[in-house]
């Protein structure tokens, strides 16, 4: 296995319903993402981005092709990911600290010795990580005392707390408003210049697409494609003002062309 | 209006409906036969004391054991039925069938069975509580928010660590909103056994002084039965708020 193909879709697609029913979410796809590598995931929606996020977790199988981890087919051997949606359902009878220490509880080979080290060694891994994100003030909080971006903050975090080879982030910072979403940008941004975690980011704001990631797949309408596989090479740590640099409108313009002039599916909703 | 008003105003609508039904017999020269004065019951209440007492406790202790059982029945039958997709639809309308008999029909079955006394009231109580124990906890347990359920499966979680972490602590508020339905419910049905059949607890009492025409000692099992619902109605309120009390969003 070479470092480029850490994560690797061959001929992967997914068909819901059998028979006159049957629906294709995802052509035949192949992607492959370097370890340490920040993927985003574009397209217009119900073209298969969270499809293949869910593939990718192991939560849906495909119905062709194979998904390799690490060399290895998926499902040999358990893939440590973390998730984020973006509801960020954290469990409203726990405090801020106890939902990101959640994952410590349920994942080998922390769940092992849970119970010794959830006052110390567990605890201060989590409240280092809510100190990296702000939030170390609301720790004893209750989730419902949180605004709407903490609340993503802490997600992200609960997501991370278990040093995950994989992050998967769908639309995380959909359901926020303009200036908190940015500035969650760059608290990811951050986040993953200290861990360099492998990032697939599915979302439908470009802008987003191209200030966070590394490399932006351009997906087609239902059923799903990938159309086109962009570098975005502006330096790290990018601030928020180069989102008003020409180079990164342009980049987001031409984004926007691919998936308005994208060739439709059968059922050709692209907007 | 601030809380204190607001349990003045309570409390002060409560004596004032006892006022008003004291000075409406009074004025209106109501027999005694027909509708005695609070005063007249309170006076029996403590006329009859020793006599009710075994009485009030047959009812407390059959309706605490049908109770008993009903929980338990109730709680792992919501945790199944709530915990699968296939299950929840399936058992269902057996559920809301089963729900839909008047508790009171089935108490001569249960006498046929188990012979007049303490069982029938202790399976009456039971049976009439498991319905709404049901329900709520299948139903805290069937609406976990989709996302939350696949981060969970994201982690590799079993599904009787989605249950325990995530499940049952979501459906508590839900079964504890239940168990104060279900108790006041269980003291229904303990009751209508005793009154049906059996030759002791509150209800047989209030059946038997009804037919002596001793009506302020039938009014006087009518306030002990009031007494002892509304204190176990308050014990669950209590509980509830201690356990889960995030539920309501205030600082526990």
């Amino acid at each position: 296995m070479s470092n480029a193909d850490f994560v690797k879709l061959e001929g992967v697609g997914v068909t819901y319903g059998t028979g006159a029913d049957e629906t294709e979410a995802l052509c035949p796809t192949d992607l492959s993402m370097a370890q340490g590598d920040f993927v985003a995931l574009v397209g217009p929606s119900g073209c298969g981005k969270s499809t293949i996020l869910k593939l990718v977790s192991e939560l849906l199988k495909p119905s062709e092709g194979h998904i390799f981890f690490g060399g290895r087919e998926l499902g040999a051997k358990p893939v440590r990911v973390g998730m984020a949606f973006q509801s960020a359902s954290l469990l409203p009878w726990m405090t801020v600290r106890d939902n990101v220490m959640l994952p410590l509880k349920i994942v080998s080979p922390f769940k092992a010795d849970f119970r010794a080290k959830r006052q110390t060694e567990f605890k201060d891994r989590v409240d280092a990580l809510l100190e990296q994100v702000g939030l170390i003030d609301f720790a004893d909080k209750s989730p419902w005392q949180l605004s709407g971006g903490m609340m993503q903050r802490a997600n992200l975090c609960r997501a991370l707390v278990h040093d995950p080879d994989l992050l998967l982030l769908d639309e995380p910072f959909g359901a926020l408003d303009q200036f908190t979403r940015e500035e969650l940008w760059q608290t990811l941004q951050d986040l993953w210049l200290n861990r360099k975690s492998t990032v697939l980011l599915v979302t439908h704001d470009l802008r987003e697409a191209a200030y966070l990631a590394n490399r932006i797949c351009v997906m087609s309408a239902r059923p799903g494609r990938i159309l086109e596989d962009r570098q975005a090479t502006f330096a790290r740590p990018r601030p928020i003002d180069i989102t008003f640099e020409p180079e990164f409108i342009q980049m987001v313009q031409d984004l926007r062309q691919l998936i308005v002039h994208s060739p439709a599916g059968p059922k050709g909703d692209a907007a | 209006m601030n809380p204190r008003t607001q349990k003045f105003a309570s409390t002060a609508l409560i004596i004032s409906v006892f006022v008003f039904w004291e000075l409406f017999c009074l004025v209106a020269g109501i027999s005694e036969l027909i509708l005695p004065r609070p005063t007249r019951i309170l006076e029996a209440f403590f006329q009859y004391a020793p006599a009710i007492a075994p009485h009030a406790w047959q009812t407390l202790y059959t309706t605490m054991i049908g109770f008993f059982f009903g929980v338990c029945i109730g709680l792992s039958l919501g945790l199944m039925i709530g915990s699968s997709r296939l299950a929840y639809d399936t058992a269902y309308p057996l559920l809301v069938g089963i729900s839909s008999i008047p508790k009171v029909a089935v108490v001569p079955i249960f006498v046929l069975w188990f012979g007049a006394g303490t069982v029938p009231a202790i399976l009456t109580a039971m049976i009439i509580c498991i319905f709404p124990i049901v329900v709520n906890v299948s139903t805290g347990i069937a609406t976990v928010e989709p996302e939350l359920e696949d981060v969970m499966r994201s982690l590799k979680a079993s599904k009787w660590e989605i249950l325990w972490n995530v499940g049952l602590p979501r459906s508590m508020p839900y079964f504890f909103a239940s168990l104060k339905v279900a108790i006041t419910l269980s003291f229904v049905g303990s009751v209508i056994a005793e009154t049906v059949a059996s030759n002791k607890g509150v209800g047989n009492m209030m059946l038997i002084a009804s037919s002596q025409f001793n009506v302020p000692l039938v009014f006087s099992g009518l306030m002990v039965l009031a007494t002892m619902g509304i204190s176990l109605y308050a014990i669950f309120a209590f509980l509830e708020r201690r356990m889960a009390g995030w539920a309501m969003r205030k600082d526990f």
